[in-house]
């Protein structure tokens, strides 16, 4: 059977499967989306909340960028996962005893006012939309190589397919469709993984398998291999890296301080019945998220080889085209891979010097690589499956927030209180059909990878809610005055850094212009901290949180009492 | 008020704050210190054939995180229990 005619069948099946449990759920329970996590275990509930958070930056574009990066990479790795610490110790425990169901709703009442509420509600469209725009990118290169089709009608596919199963709504709140999804997406990223490990080291695992010597006989270890290829390539080191030592530090901070502000993940530590839950929940969570994310670089790293192996040969002298493996020209189709022979001996041949006649995207690595490394059909349709998974499930979730901030948070609750229910429904199908349609255009012309413009959605989210939520937390006396001020001057700086060297002056975007050498990715960092200095300076010269505040935040910090979470 | 008295609530919170510092200093070291401030010292030694600070920053760092939740989860039931404010 062609990979076609396979990736019909294997996408086909797990949809079925999804939408399958998602009737049988429905079945077996009426209650609200929002409750039924009363009787879903800490482990489900964490996988759940682990297939929820893996998006296409995760699954498609993480591991290609890794492979690319080398050392770098370890920025997504370490911030995508140390997030979850911030998120169990910090945060998770109180905001469920605070007992609201979104992030803006916290805000609006620890600071006991309805111009919090707006800015909050602001900042979660504003992060939600930035991250659906690298959303859409994935699911445009997975439509794009399977279809074959190229990468704009690819993603103008995934936009109306994302737009379709938005629709479905209810579908994406239960639980176990979710479980099953983290299977699919899992299985389908370790099983690739098992195999190549298998054959570059011997190794059935692959996080042991990228560090064990060849399977060659050579005697030598597969990362020396690599540093040394790459070396020769003119590429840097690949367990070295280029970035300096701030930039990688202030990435992998925005990241994970992201993580513990991103509002679709917040509330998932909501939905368990008991604070004890909610503390488990983050740990199942990072223990699934882990099974992926220990596996990444992996993949990186062996594909890495495969790849350089592949395109220049085993003397690294070039293949020539006529004989170039069959994924090289199936990726060619979708315009993501570009060969010109500039030095016309008909080879080609890839580096990062003046020999360099390649040109390969980053997104299409972790896709490609089940064909990079000759494995059979029924692998590339899995990937391809887990891949759609992946983008479908996140972007479908993103859009649920984007439409109920944008129709029940600004229209209902702040702009107009008196619209009918059927006009609220109104505003959310438009809000979602918006947010669709940006997200494409951005996914057509992306800012850069997946997992680039995703990492801009947590800097957002790290320069404005993480510092809100901490003091509302930590520190009681902190007031409206503050917080406000906090949020608004953290994501205005944070937005327009990005904006002026992404869109108004791109050619300026080299560390020599950054602000203390940090990048457009870590500058949420940098937010943050403006963040807490203006809201403690303002706090000291306004007055502190009325009494009854206080009280509250003193409530929150320990379990006994916690009820039900209300809705408002 | 669910606490005995207002030094209990005081004493709950000190223990807990402390739990989570401690907790936190460890998930710096291992990411921000070993996997970037640290990662060029360690990477002379070498571990299962990885370079030692390129391990943790690919691998070691992600381990170590899950353990410090679990961790965190023992710890705040045993307080829970201790100053009697958990949910049973």
């Amino acid at each position: 059977m062609d990979i076609k005619t396979l990736t019909f069948i294997v996408v086909g099946a797990t949809f079925a499967l999804y939408i399958g449990i998602a009737i049988w759920a429905r079945a077996g329970s009426t209650t609200d989306f929002y409750v039924a996590g009363g009787g879903v275990p800490p482990v489900a509930n964490g996988m759940a909340t682990a297939a929820d958070w893996m998006s296409a930056a995760s699954f498609i574009s993480m591991a290609g960028l890794i492979s690319m990066l080398g050392y770098d990479g370890s920025v997504y790795l370490m911030g995508w996962t140390g997030g979850y610490v911030l998120l169990a110790l910090c945060l998770a425990p109180y905001l469920r005893k605070f007992g609201k169901f979104t992030v803006p709703d916290f805000i609006g009442d620890r600071y006991y006012s309805q111009t919090a509420r707006t800015v909050a509600v602001i900042c979660a469209i504003l992060v939600s939309f930035t991250y659906i725009a690298g959303q859409m990118r994935g699911v445009g290169v997975v439509f794009s190589r399977f279809l074959e089709v190229d990468i704009t009608t690819g993603v103008l596919i995934g936009m109306a397919l994302v737009y379709f199963y938005t629709l479905l709504g209810g579908m994406k709140g239960i639980t176990y469709t979710q479980v099953a999804q983290y299977c699919v997406l899992a299985f389908a990223y370790t099983v690739p993984a098992v195999f190549i490990s298998m054959q570059m080291t011997g190794h059935f695992l692959p996080q042991t398998g990228f560090g064990a010597t060849l399977a060659d006989g050579s005697g030598m270890y597969m990362l020396e291999r690599l540093d040394g290829l790459s070396q020769e390539l003119g590429f840097a080191a690949y367990t070295e890296g280029t970035k300096s030592g701030i930039d990688v530090f202030a990435i992998t901070m925005a990241l994970m301080v992201g993580t513990a502000g991103l509002p679709h993940v917040i509330i998932r530590f909501f939905t368990v019945p008991k604070v004890s839950d909610a503390r488990k929940s983050g740990g199942w969570a990072l223990v699934f998220i882990a099974v992926v994310y220990t596996t990444a670089p992996a993949i990186a790293s062996i594909t890495k080889v495969n790849i350089l192996n592949t395109l220049n040969g085993p003397e690294q002298q070039g293949v020539l085209y006529e004989n170039a493996p069959s994924w090289v020209t199936n990726w060619e189709r979708t315009g993501l891979i570009e060969w010109n022979d500039h030095n016309e001996d008909g080879r080609m041949f890839y580096s990062a010097d003046e020999r360099n006649e390649m040109r390969v995207d980053a997104d299409i690595i972790v896709l490609a690589s089940p064909e990079i490394a000759n494995l059979p059909n029924w692998v590339i349709a899995l990937v391809a499956a887990g891949g759609v998974a992946a983008a479908l499930s996140t972007s479908a979730g993103l859009l649920l927030v984007i439409s109920s901030s944008v129709s029940h948070d600004l229209m209902k609750r702040t702009l107009a209180p008196n619209i009918t229910d059927r006009q609220e429904l109104l505003y959310a199908r438009i809000a979602a059909g918006v947010a669709v349609v940006i997200g494409a255009w951005f996914g057509i012309n992306p800012p850069g990878f997946v997992a680039q413009v995703v990492a801009f959605a947590f800097g957002l989210a790290a320069a404005s809610f993480f510092p809100a939520i901490i003091m509302g937390i930590f520190h009681k006396r902190m007031n409206s005055a503050g917080a406000i001020a906090g949020m608004v001057v953290g994501v205005v700086f944070t937005l327009s850094y990005i904006i002026y060297f992404r869109f108004i002056n791109p050619a300026a975007d080299t560390p020599e212009n950054w602000l203390f050498g940090i990048s457009p990715e870590g500058i949420g960092t940098v937010g943050m901290i403006l963040n807490f200095i203006v809201a403690l300076t303002v706090l000291k010269f306004t007055k502190d949180a009325p009494e009854e505040i206080q009280e509250l935040v003193e409530s929150i910090r320990y379990p006994k009492g916690a009820g039900e979470a209300t809705h408002h | 008020m669910a606490f005995e008295s207002q030094d209990h609530a005081k004493a709950y919170w000190k223990e807990n704050l402390s739990l989570m510092v401690k907790l936190l200093a460890v998930w710096f070291t291992v990411s921000f210190g070993f996997g970037i401030i640290l990662v060029d010292w360690l990477n002379q030694f070498s571990f299962f054939g990885f370079k030692l600070g390129f391990w943790f920053a690919q691998q070691g760092a992600i381990y170590t995180f899950i353990v410090l939740i679990f961790v965190y989860i023992a710890q705040m039931n045993k307080l829970d229990k201790k100053y009697k404010v958990d949910e049973e």
